[in-house]
């Protein structure tokens, strides 16, 4: 070897030098960070529960939190808590905006994934995106502002907010992100099933039902799943559009109360460590373990949709 | 011959038809974003001058500006970037760069999905609860910005690790061969690479947690306060939960400055979004290999 | 230089290579011919060790490097630094010509510019590089064409300063002149550091290596000098089948 180049210390093969010392520290340190998600987690659990169980264990009645539609937590000397009411309003609230969503984002997912081409595509896409990132604020706003009055003026009703203005809201919500999910799914579908498909003849629109519909069934179960998740969710939008009477509703234009939006109309006024705070608290352990059970399951259609491996 | 023919022709006509019926259906999906930013802008926006975003509100908001909503939201937003970025970035570099394919990695998979689908409100509830509670910070900018920070802690991961992911394996590789340890090919060849694509992400971020409500509200956010926080424990107005009390509980508010109000935000978070959208696609197009 | 015993890989359940005892000796060119799938990228990857950046891979058996068994070494990068590698693709990495060629010093420290530029100038000129981009060395590495690419590949591997180099396939994807000329760097390298090579063409194992071993669907049919195995002095007539071109 030429002398110049010999310059360079020999390495000795058993030395850990500075970088093997920085590259186990960072490696721990990004471990750290990894498991943090985990650590955040189980903290929303344990904080909420911490806050929430002396009632869970103590005033709380299982047969009336589910049975019950009075929910009176304010009473000077009978309060009730009793979800059914509001339980009732969350369902149907969501189920009235997976109505709206649910063609809507099916439709808009094929049209993206299977009809749709270069510059229409992309800007499609664009589009699903930001309606995805307008802030639930800002819908509820809309709720209030344009819908009720629209409402009022169509149906010759009393008040525009309620079931019909917060589902259809909430619809147009949850809209972008399963069209997103479910758009995915399908352009996770094998170009080799399309084409073998359209070798035997069938035109786009069979391939698509017959073909990659069913190839994709998984995917658009969990598009569907996360938007219940979404919509099961979301506050300040149903809080703001959905009327607020506790109350189960028999009619579109009933007006109704949801589990988020009781949270945060009431937190606000329960003194910390009341019935009423804990009751609350308690409201959202009930959520927390609904969506958890939601994520998982659809996390579980996700993994036995996808590809092997 | 004939048959066949008239079966194409109908095959045709059907396939048009769900073209057209698909097409129709998503034209209606994404409608109401452009409809929504006409209405905005039409009724809010001649109550947005200068003057509106540089006055404080007054009279409950019905006289004045939105200054205060404003500096707030930007408060918040730091403070979460702060705590956020880096934790989520060490995250992503961890599932990306270090994860073996274990059970642990993905219980931490499944936490990240789980982080971004608890609803906003229990996130409220558990900075209540942690931050407010148990960790004395009281209802302060720096309780609400980790509540948002973990709310959003999915959003930083889940871009960050599709940056780190884009660069090919193959530089990795030869970088190992060359005796580099992780790190040190994370630092001098990953990151590099990666760096614009995170920054995408943040910007994403930054507008997911300008336009949240719920996690704010109980922490660190209040409906109306005379001046601007003077640090990070002390309680700030912010443009969502302004918006919120202004068309929700304040009575005779003016149209004007509840859709002036508006406006502004939604154009915040949509102008970040398609800043972080359009930068993405300007990367695409620049490839470095 | 290396001496390998009872080595086996496996990938899952799948057997890559068995029980593969060989030598190689110091400063000589080691060819390493066989068709696709034999083993023989999976056993230069053993060699430094990258088979633990794959948590598929498992090896058994012991490799000496100099004498040390590799899986003894405590600092692992230490023994990729000594060991210079040149893939089937080239791989040029996504920073400047100049640091491409540079990453290396630089990661043992090396941090004076005179020093760098020396060290860039001398291993661009061994890999016969230098002329065509000493004008340009801010250019990108990875927007090369691909004989470039596979040259300063080699320039980046020797700017290691390595007692061994391993090259797998490293004409694949270059044309037939970038062949020549990196064959020709590789004759003058052979004073300075054991080479060991696979490659898919037999005919390059013939000019370029001292002795050559046969692999087969994850044995090692044989190993001699490399004219003998050419001029059919075999112990195994399948060798001789595979270097006439009767399969492959």
């Amino acid at each position: 070897m030429p002398a110049d180049s010999g310059s360079i210390a020999k390495v000795d093969l058993d030395h850990r030098g500075r970088s093997w010392y920085v590259d186990k520290a960072v490696g721990g340190l990004v471990f750290v960070g990894g498991v943090s998600a985990i650590v955040f987690v189980m903290g929303i659990f344990v904080f909420i529960s911490r806050e929430g169980f002396g009632f869970v264990f103590g005033t709380l009645d299982i047969g009336e939190f589910l049975t019950s539609i009075e929910w009176r937590p304010t009473s000077e000397n009978n309060p009730r808590y009793g979800a059914l009411a509001l339980i009732a309003g969350t369902a149907a609230v969501t189920g009235l905006a997976m109505l709206v969503a649910v063609p809507f984002s099916l439709g808009a997912a094929i049209f993206i994934a299977e009809f749709a081409t270069g510059r229409t595509r992309e800007g499609l896409k664009v589009l699903v995106e930001l309606l995805a990132a307008i802030p639930s604020v800002v819908w509820g706003f809309i709720g209030l502002s344009i819908m009720s009055p629209l409402i009022i003026d169509t149906f010759d009703q009393p008040v525009g907010v309620g079931v019909l203005n917060s589902g259809v809201i909430l619809g147009l919500m949850a809209a972008p992100i399963m069209t997103t999910i479910a758009e995915d799914a399908l352009k996770a579908v094998p170009d080799s099933y399309r084409e073998a498909a359209e070798a035997m003849g069938a035109t786009r629109w069979q391939v698509v039902w017959q073909v990659v519909l069913p190839a994709g069934r998984n995917g658009l179960v969990a598009a569907l799943l996360l938007g219940v998740g979404r919509g099961f969710g979301e506050t300040m939008a149903v809080l703001m559009a959905s009327g607020h009477a506790i109350n189960i509703p028999t009619s579109p234009f009933d007006s109704v109360r949801a589990l988020t939006a009781t949270i945060a109309a009431e937190l606000g006024d329960a003194p910390r460590g009341s019935e009423h705070y804990q009751a609350l608290f308690t409201l959202g352990i009930f959520l927390f373990v609904i969506t958890f059970l939601i994520n998982l399951a659809a996390d579980f259609a996700v993994r036995r949709g996808a590809p092997r491996g | 011959m004939f048959q066949a023919t008239a079966l194409n022709e109908r095959n045709r006509r059907v396939e048009f038809l769900f073209r057209v019926l698909f097409g129709l259906m998503t034209v209606l999906l994404v409608a109401p974003v452009l409809i929504i930013l006409a209405l905005l802008i039409r009724e809010g926006g001649p109550a947005v001058s200068f003057d509106f975003l540089f006055t404080p509100p007054s009279d409950q908001g019905r006289q004045g500006g939105i200054l205060f909503p404003l500096v707030g939201t930007i408060w918040l937003v730091v403070v979460a970037l702060l705590a956020s970025v880096p934790i989520g970035v060490a995250a992503a570099i961890y599932l990306s760069e270090y994860a073996p394919d274990n059970l642990l990695t993905r219980l931490i998979n499944l936490a990240i999905i789980n982080l971004a689908g608890v609803p906003s409100i229990v996130h409220a509830l558990f900075g209540v609860g942690a931050f407010v509670v148990f960790f004395r910070f009281g209802i302060s900018i720096l309780a609400a910005s980790l509540t948002l920070a973990i709310m959003t802690l999915p959003v930083v991961i889940v871009s960050t690790r599709e940056a780190l992911q884009a660069v090919p394996m193959a530089f990795r590789e030869a970088c190992w061969n060359m005796g580099a340890t992780r790190w040190e090919t994370i630092r001098r060849v990953v990151l590099p690479n990666a760096i614009s694509g995170i920054l995408t992400g943040v910007i994403l971020e930054v507008s997911r947690s300008a336009g949240e409500t719920a996690p704010i509200m109980f922490t660190g956010a209040v409906t109306f306060l005379p001046f601007l926080p003077a640090g990070v424990l002390e309680p700030t107005m912010a443009m969502s939960l302004h918006l919120f009390t202004i068309s929700n509980s304040v009575p005779n508010m003016p149209d004007e400055i509840k859709f002036g109000t508006a406006l502004v935000l939604i154009s915040m978070v949509l102008l970040m979004n398609a800043a972080s959208i359009a930068f993405r696609m300007y990367l695409r197009g620049k490839k470095k290999w | 230089m290396l001496s390998v015993r009872g080595l086996t890989i496996r990938y899952g359940s799948d057997v890559a290579l068995e029980n593969v005892d060989l030598d190689v000796r110091r400063n000589e060119v080691f060819g390493i011919i066989g068709p696709a799938g034999s083993g023989k990228t999976s056993f230069l990857r053993t060699l430094n060790r990258m088979d633990e950046e794959n948590s598929a891979m498992s090896v058994e058996g012991t490799i000496l490097f100099n004498g040390r068994d590799i899986h003894q070494i405590r600092n692992v990068y230490n023994l990729r630094q000594r060991i210079g590698v040149v893939f089937p693709l080239p791989v040029g990495l996504p920073m400047t010509i100049y640091d491409n060629v540079a990453l290396s010093p630089r990661l043992r420290g090396v941090k004076k510019k005179s020093k760098l530029d020396e060290i860039v100038e001398r291993c661009l000129q061994r890999a016969a590089l230098w002329d065509e981009v000493k004008d340009r060395l801010t250019a990108l590495g990875s927007l090369l064409s691909g004989g470039q690419q596979q040259r300063l590949t080699i320039a980046r591997a020797l700017s290691q300063e390595p007692e061994l180099l391993l090259l797998d396939e490293f004409s694949i994807a270059v044309d037939p002149v970038t062949t020549m000329r990196i064959e020709d760097v590789l004759r003058d390298l052979k004073d300075e550091m054991t080479i060991v090579m696979v490659t898919n063409l037999v005919q390059q194992a013939r000019r370029l290596a001292d002795r050559t071993a046969f692999f087969l669907n994850g044995d090692l049919v044989e190993v001699g000098e490399t004219e003998e195995l050419f001029t059919g002095e075999v112990k195994d007539q399948r060798t001789r089948d595979y270097v006439e071109g009767r399969f492959g």
